[in-house]
Parts: C-alpha cells; structure tokens; sequence
C-alpha cells in the first residue's frame, strides 16, 4: 500500500531490523520479569497496540506461555483536550481483564515527549492498580517534557524536534518501516507574510 | 421660496389617467397644475427656482407616480408606542412612497369611538408628512360581539371597517355589518381566518411546518371564511374587501365572484408575493406573520391575480414589534413584518424585474386602486388633484438595513437583502416630504 | 467488546452544536456512534470516570419537566469529570419581560461551556445556539427533534441487529407531534433503513413527501415484517381531545398486545423512549417481554450522552498537533 520512502524521509529501520528489536525486547521483557506469569501486556492505540500483539506472540513463541494482551485508548486522558479543537476521535478501551496486581507492559510505537504514556498512565490507574508498570518502546528519539523513561528501547534516535517519525506497521499501513521526516514548512495561505 | 415645483423630465405614470411617457409635471399651490409631454432637458436644468420662478427637480432615468395608498399599516399608537409612534410610521411611509396611509384600529384602546378616531386623526396632522386615514373597528373593542357606532364612525372619517388582528367570526353578525355598511357605501374588511382551524398554528400547514414540528395554520382557515364573506356578500349586496389575501385558493374564490357581479376587492402584501413558507428557515420569527407565508403555488397565484386585476390592490400590512419581542420563542413571537419602508422595493425587484407587472399595473395597484378602494382624491396626477407625488428610481441597487429604518419596527426578513428600486422623492401638497 | 460497532476512519466532529439530526451527514451520525461504542467501556468500570471534560461546566436547562433524560444527561457530564447545574427553569413569560435569551444570558455571565437544553417550542434551541458562544445541545423542543433519544435508539439497533442499513422500522404513534418520531426518521433514514409510519389519520402528518417513509393507518401492516417496532408515547400533554376519541380506542387499534407482536418476525425489537403507557401502547407483557430492548436504550443513552458532550465540548480552538 504504502510507496518507497519519499524523496525527502529516510529510512532508519526495515523490516528486518524491527523484528530484531522486537525479538531482542521479547527477550529483555522475559528475563527481567523471569516469565510471563502475573503479566499483561497493554499497547497503546494504534500502533502500540499492533506491537504489543506482536510483542506477546514473541513471548509466547520464546517462553510457550500465552500472555494476556490489552489496547489502551488513551485519548481521553490527554493533556491537550481543553487546548485543541475539534476534539480528537476516541476509539474504545479494550482490556478484558483486571490490570489490578498485574505487571503490565505498556507498549508504544515512538517515546517522544513522554505526555501519551503520562495519559497510559493516568487510564491505567482509573482500570486498577498493577503491581507494577514498564513501559517498552520501538524507538525513543528523544526531547522528554515530562520525568518519564522506557525500560525496553527497540532503537534510539536522536532526532531534531521539528522533525517527524513516522512508524509504518503492515497490519495497518502495508510495510513495516521507520522514517524520519525533515521539519515541514508552515503552511501558507495566499498573501499572508 | 416659490410654490411652483417642476418634476422634470421623468417617466409620468397615471393610471387613473392612462398616461405613460416622459412628462414634466407642473405644481402651483400643493396642486398639479399641468402635465407636458417633456419636450427636453436643457431649458429645465438649473435646481434653485431660475426657471420662471420654480424648483425644478430632476427627475431623469426616474418614475414619477401618484403617492402611494396604504390600505392596511398599523400605526400601534395609540397603547404600543414601544412598537412605533403615529411619527416614526409617517416617516416610514414617505421613505417608502406611501403619502396615504390606512390606520387599522387593533390599537389600544381599539377605534371603535369617534374620539379615537380624531385622537389619531389630529396626531397625523400634527406630524404632517403623510396624511393618515382611519379604519374603524367592526365591533366595539374588537370583541366580535356588538356593532360599533357606524355612522359615527364614517362621520368621523373612517374610510372603512375592520376587526383586523381577528376576524368577524359570527356569520350573522357579518351580515349584518355588511347591510349595515351599505348605506355608507364603505367596506367591511376582513381577516379571514376560521379561528378554530386556524387555532394554535404559528406557520403554514405544510412541509416545512411539518418538518419543523410547527403547528400550523392551513389555507383552507382563510378560503373557508372567505367563501362565507362572499355568499353573505351576494346575499346583503354589500361590499367587502378582503385583507391580505395569501392563498390560490382565495384568488380564484374573488375572482369567481368579480365575474358573477359581487361587489368584492381585495389586497395582497408585498412578503406575501416574494416569500414562501421556506423563509421560516430555522425557525426566523422575522419570517413569522398572519396570514403565513404560503407555497410556491400561492405566491405564483398571487402574482396572477395582481396581473389579471382580481387582486386590486398592494397592501402593506406594515406590523412593527420591539426586537425583544421578536426574540421569543417561534411559538410566543408576535405575527407581523414591518413593511413601509420595502414595500416598494420589493414589489419591483419580485414584479418589475421579472415582467410579471407593468409599471402602469403596478402604480395601479400601490395607489390608483387603493385611492379609490378608500374613496380619497388620490392616487391620480389630473390637474386639479393634490400634488402627492412619488419619484422613483427603478433601477438603484440597494442593501436593507432594518437598523437604519425609520420605523420602530426591524422586524423584517427583507433585512440585508439586496433589492432594486426605491422611492428617491416624496412630496405631499407639492412640498417635499422625503429625499432630495 | 462490542464487535458490532465498526471502527471506521470519520473525520472529527466540527459543530459547536447538536440541534437536531435533520443537518447531520451520514458520517457525522456514525462519527457519534462510534465514540458512543467507545464510551460503553467506562461505565462498565469499576471508577466510572475519565477526565476528558474536567474543569467544563454543563448546564442542563429543563423548561420541561424530564427525570430520565436529565439525569442521564447528569450522570454524563459527571462521568466525563464535568460540573454541572440543572436548572428546572419556568416557562418563559413575555409579560414578565423576561425572554429565553434573557435567562442565557444570564448563564454566559457565568462562562458555561455546554447548555443542555429542553423545551416545550420548537426552535428554542436554535436561537440560544446563534446568539451563545456556549455548545448547545437540544433535549427534546416541542415537537421538532430530540437527538439524543434518536441516537441512542440507532446504537441500540445497531448493537441488536448489527447494522441499521436495510432494517425495516416501523415507527407506531401520535406522529404529528413527536419530535423522537422526526429525528428517527432523518436519523434511520440517512443511515439507510426503510422506515414505516403507523398511527391514526388524525395524528399523522400530511406532507410527508420529503420524508422519505412509508404511511400505514394499519397497525398489522406496521408490524409485518418489521425488524424494529418503535413505539411512541400518546401524548397527554400534547394534543386535546378532538385528535384520538379516547385511549381505550387507541388500543383497540393501535396497542401493541401479545398477539399483534405474535404475527411479527420473532427477533422483532421493541423500543420505546419511555415514559411508557403500560395498556395502552404496549402491554405489560410485552414492556418486560424477551422482545423488548427498552431498559438497554436507557442504559446505551447515557453512553450516546457522554459522547455527545465530548464531542460538542471539542470546539471553539486551534486545531490539533499530534504529539507522542
């Protein structure tokens, strides 16, 4: 579906080296939590949640234990409600199971300023109360506003702030790829300066 | 400062005296003293009384008419000096051509004695700029119950009798206002409206109604009643003038009984020819007026009847009301539009423009016809008759503006539509009342 | 979770109201069932609340008297971590001098976000819309629309039935002055249901071409066939005598008992937006009957509500940048 990457994006990650990453978290996740009993893993809508069943069928392939998979919307609980217009379009929370006790793994696709998994968080919170919360990305490039770190990094790329990541995932968008994209110009309309 | 005014070189139409072409009327005295056929410019121009001593006034590219006829505004005083004063509607009238108005009685307290009759009368003089006739009201406080004084009445002055706001609902007692009437030779004008079908309906019965979820107000409520008013017409050999007609149905009703003989006329309002029940759009109560905005099919039939001369006469209908209380609830709004100061426009932009009317047919219809509806010595340019005179411009392109209206009254879905043509000056016994 | 309701790509909801579903586009009808859909979820919590309109205040001004939809609305507002006021407000008076807008203004001073507003005239809630910089959502205004009620009778379809195109609908009542009547009909229409009209000649609209729906005076022929039966309200307070000679006529005729619903399709819904005539439109039978959805249409309302408000509640700012 989707073209060869752009005359001006530039591909960091293929589809090789993702499923590495993935593999090399699965790992990560399991030997750090010594299994996936008490585990759930909950990926933050839309793309978090497409790694996040990735992630657990990885695990399961390693460990031959299922783990229990949840998706997050957390539209809801983002800090910039009252600031934009118009509201944002809220898909639905599916966690079928109670998070309460549970070491959840919060999975999303870019780590970036840190206020999404703040709102993963405060959703989180109003579900139950995990034992424990780790937070796994597939690429963390940086520029945090807010205290919050991954436990699990797939890449690290620094990244200017004006650029753009644009995580493509063949479940929804035909490829799997990373790229980054150099800051758009503003948009102008006819004859302002 | 001479009396003699020359309206120069101007499209002089006069119907009451079937005269169509380029004229120059001549004034002495507040009276028409000659009307030439305009022979050319060049002696005429000089603006400051140069030739032989008169004003001239160029009326080039312009109509010149006989002032309009109003036969229906309501003039809210006296009891509703927050909608509009005798003043404020006077001076609406001459912006909008009208040198004659008809004063319905629905004031408070109702005109239905002779001395609310003079009360108004007197006002009206004082103020001066248009001269106000009065209607009477039909039964005492327009209750519909008892007979008002008719002679005193028409002694007074009235020109004739409405309960308009209701109708004459009591068939007996329309008959007998009726014979009574007679003897006078003076109308009883109704609004036709069969108060039970009519009840509770803010709009047209129809699509729109229905789609809003309005009660409404079906056209069967007027032709009902004006079927009625005609066989009691035939039966009393009275003469009844139907007010504000807005149904097909109701044309082809007088038209039938103008071919059979009865002595019936009528008027139409100039919303009623240019907008349908759609303008109610999201509940305008601008839009809100009885009898309602109709159908497409109504307002064609309308234009015909005002074509074909079963609609005598253009009325006004002119109802202003306070903004606040056009801002209430579609339901709780009153009824009415306030009309003077478009009539004109709008009637050229709907009539003119799309060749439904001829200028001699439309002048007829604002001034010719209602004149003699009233049975004043107006709506002519003979010599001798008073020199009551609209100058118009039939083909300035204009914007409303209901903010700057003379009239108390805004409430007018006409506001900031464009429209053509408009009265650029008015004079009364040949002084100028408006423009210039 | 519901796998009835689809995910489909809408663009966001742009318009500072909800007065009616007569000017919504497809789309829009969709965009709002499905952030319903996503609602559900939070009332089935166990901390029913998310903070999406902390800090927005919601006025629900009730000029008619509502238990269910006001503390439906309430309970929304709440849920979406909303204040809120509920002003049981007297009808508006001309000769007191003080107008409807009289009152919002009063309410602007207060810089109120939302105006739930119910009223017996039609078209109250329009003109509070073009003079309030506030979000207005229209409760119920005389017989014109209820959106609300509407919705949530199409999400529940939608959840029974799994879509709405294609259903046969057949609205029964006093037609002429219901205004949830009028928004199931643009609503179901424009999502493409063939909906039927039944009810007395007397409390049936004419001109009735723009609406796109069958007319039956025959309540067999209403039923026959019918996916959805929806019934409506006779309305007391509404019309007078003159339009149905007397209720026990009206169910003679138009009651849906046991037997009638027996000759219908056996999955047949029956709705109703409540309050319910029990005797007189429907039976008690069938009011408690395996066929009737009417308690899951109060419990999907407050969904539809709380979607409504965080929608309308997104309007009047500069638009979005998506950030992680």
């Amino acid at each position: 579906m989707s073209d060869a990457p752009q005359r001006d994006k530039t591909r960091i990650l293929d589809a090789e080296a993702i499923r590495r990453a993935l593999v090399r978290i699965a790992h990560e996740i399991l030997e750090r939590n010594k299994g996936v009993h008490g585990m759930a893993i909950v990926g933050i809508r839309t793309r978090g949640a497409v790694l996040a069943k990735r992630l657990a069928a990885e695990m399961q392939a390693i460990d031959r234990h299922s783990v229990q998979v949840g998706v997050l919307d957390i539209t809801l609980y983002r800090d910039d409600l009252s600031r934009i217009a118009p509201n944002p379009v809220v898909h639905a929370t599916d966690i079928p199971f109670d998070i309460t006790d549970l070491r959840v793994i919060l999975v999303d696709d870019v780590l970036f300023t840190g206020r999404t998994i703040r709102a993963a968080l405060n959703a989180l919170n109003d579900l139950g109360r995990p034992k424990m919360i780790q937070l796994a990305v597939l690429a963390d490039r940086g520029h945090r506003e807010l205290p919050i770190r991954a436990d699990y990094v797939g890449k690290n790329l620094p990244t200017q702030r004006q650029e753009s990541v644009d995580v493509r995932l063949s479940e929804i968008d035909g490829i799997d790829e990373v790229l980054i994209e150099p800051a758009q110009l503003p948009e102008r309309s006819g004859g302002r300066p | 400062m001479s009396e003699r005014v020359i309206i120069s070189g101007g499209r002089v139409v006069d119907p009451a005296n079937k005269r169509d072409e380029l004229a120059d009327v001549i004034i002495e005295n507040g009276r028409i003293a000659d009307v030439l056929a305009h022979v050319s410019t060049k002696t005429k121009r000089n603006g400051n009384g140069a030739s032989n001593g008169a004003t001239v006034i160029d009326a080039q590219g312009c109509i010149v008419a006989p002032g309009f006829v109003d036969l229906h505004t309501h003039l809210r005083q006296p009891g509703r000096e927050d909608k509009e004063t005798i003043e404020t509607a006077l001076r609406a009238a001459v912006r909008g051509g009208f040198t004659t108005v008809c004063a319905m009685p629905n004031t408070e307290p109702a005109i239905d004695s002779r001395g609310v009759v003079e009360m108004v009368r007197q006002e009206a003089q004082r103020v001066g700029l248009a001269d106000a006739q009065v209607i009477g009201a039909v039964t005492i406080g327009r209750q519909g119950k008892e007979l008002t004084p008719f002679a005193e009445l028409f002694e007074a002055g009235c020109i004739g009798l409405s309960d308009d706001g209701s109708p004459v609902g009591d068939s007996l007692l329309m008959r007998r206002a009726l014979e009574y009437a007679r003897m006078f030779d003076r109308p009883i004008i109704q609004h036709a409206e069969d108060s039970q079908l009519a009840a509770g309906g803010v709009m047209h019965e129809g699509a729109v109604s229905t789609r809003l979820g309005l009660r409404g107000m079906p056209g069967a409520a007027e032709t009902v009643m004006v079927a009625r008013d005609i066989a009691l017409a035939e039966l009393t050999g009275g003469w009844l003038h139907v007010a504000h007609i807005s149904c097909a149905e109701t044309v082809d009703l007088i038209r039938d009984a103008k071919r059979r003989g009865i002595r019936v006329t009528c008027e139409a309002t100039p919303h009623h020819l240019a907008l349908t029940d759609a303008a109610v759009g999201d509940f305008d109560t601008l839009a809100k007026v009885n009898p309602p905005l109709r159908a497409d099919r109504d307002r064609r039939a309308l234009a015909q009847g005002l074509a074909d001369g079963t609609i005598d006469a253009i009325a006004t209908d002119h109802a202003p009301h306070t903004d606040w209380e056009k801002e209430a609830e579609f339901d709780q709004a009153p009824f009415g539009i306030s009309g003077l100061e478009t009539a004109l426009a709008v009637c050229i932009t709907e009539l003119i423009e799309s060749k439904a009317l001829t200028w001699l047919q439309l002048i007829e219809r604002l001034s010719t016809a209602p004149a003699k509806i009233a049975r004043l010595a107006a709506g002519s340019l003979a010599k001798g008759a008073a020199a009551d005179i609209t100058v118009i411009n039939p083909s300035l392109r204009w914007r409303v503006q209901a903010a700057q209206f003379a009239s108390k009254g805004r409430n007018t879905p006409f506001d900031q539509k464009d429209l053509i043509g408009r009265a650029v000056a008015v004079l009364r016994n040949g002084r100028v009342v408006y423009g210039l | 979770m519901t796998t009835t309701v689809q995910d489909v790509a809408v663009s966001p909801w742009m318009r500072k109201d909800l007065l009616g579903l007569w000017e919504l586009s497809p789309d829009e009808i969709r965009l709002i069932l499905q952030t319903a859909g996503s609602f559900r979820e939070v009332s089935e919590r166990s901390i029913k609340k998310v903070p999406a309109l902390r800090g927005k205040t919601v006025v629900n001004l009730f000029f008619e008297p509502s238990t269910r939809t006001r503390t439906s609305f309430e309970l929304a507002a709440k849920r979406l971590s909303a204040d809120i006021i509920n002003i049981a407000a007297q009808t508006s008076s001309l000769s007191k001098g003080e107008t409807i807008l009289d009152t919002v203004r009063n309410l602007e001073a207060f810089n109120v976000d939302i105006i739930v507003i119910r009223h017996q005239s039609a078209g109250v809630p329009h003109a509070i819309a073009r003079k309030s910089a506030a979000s207005v959502i229209n409760a119920g205004d005389g017989s014109h629309e209820h959106p609300t009620q509407a919705l949530l009778d199409m999400f529940t379809i939608q959840e029974k039935k799994g879509r709405i195109e294609g259903l046969n609908v057949s609205i029964i009542g006093d037609i002429s002055h219901s205004r949830v009547a009028r928004s199931n009909v643009w609503g179901l229409t424009k999502l493409g249901a063939k909906v039927t009209l039944c009810g007395p000649p007397t409390l049936m609209p004419k001109y009735l071409d723009e609406w796109n729906t069958r007319v039956t005076f025959d309540i067999e022929e209403a039923i026959e066939g019918a996916d959805v039966l929806m019934l409506l309200r006779i309305q007391h307070e509404r019309q007078e005598s003159t339009l149905v000679p007397s209720l026990r006529e009206y169910r003679l005729r138009y009651g849906l008992n046991a037997e009638r619903l027996a000759r219908g399709k056996p999955d047949v819904l029956v709705m109703h937006p409540g309050p319910i005539n029990r005797g007189v439109e429907l039976d008690s039978s069938v009011a408690d009957g395996p066929n009737s959805v009417i308690l899951e249409q109060v419990t999907n309302g407050l969904a539809v509500r709380m979607a409504v408000l965080y929608l309308v509640a997104g309007q009047g700012r500069p638009p979005a940048i998506e950030e992680k």
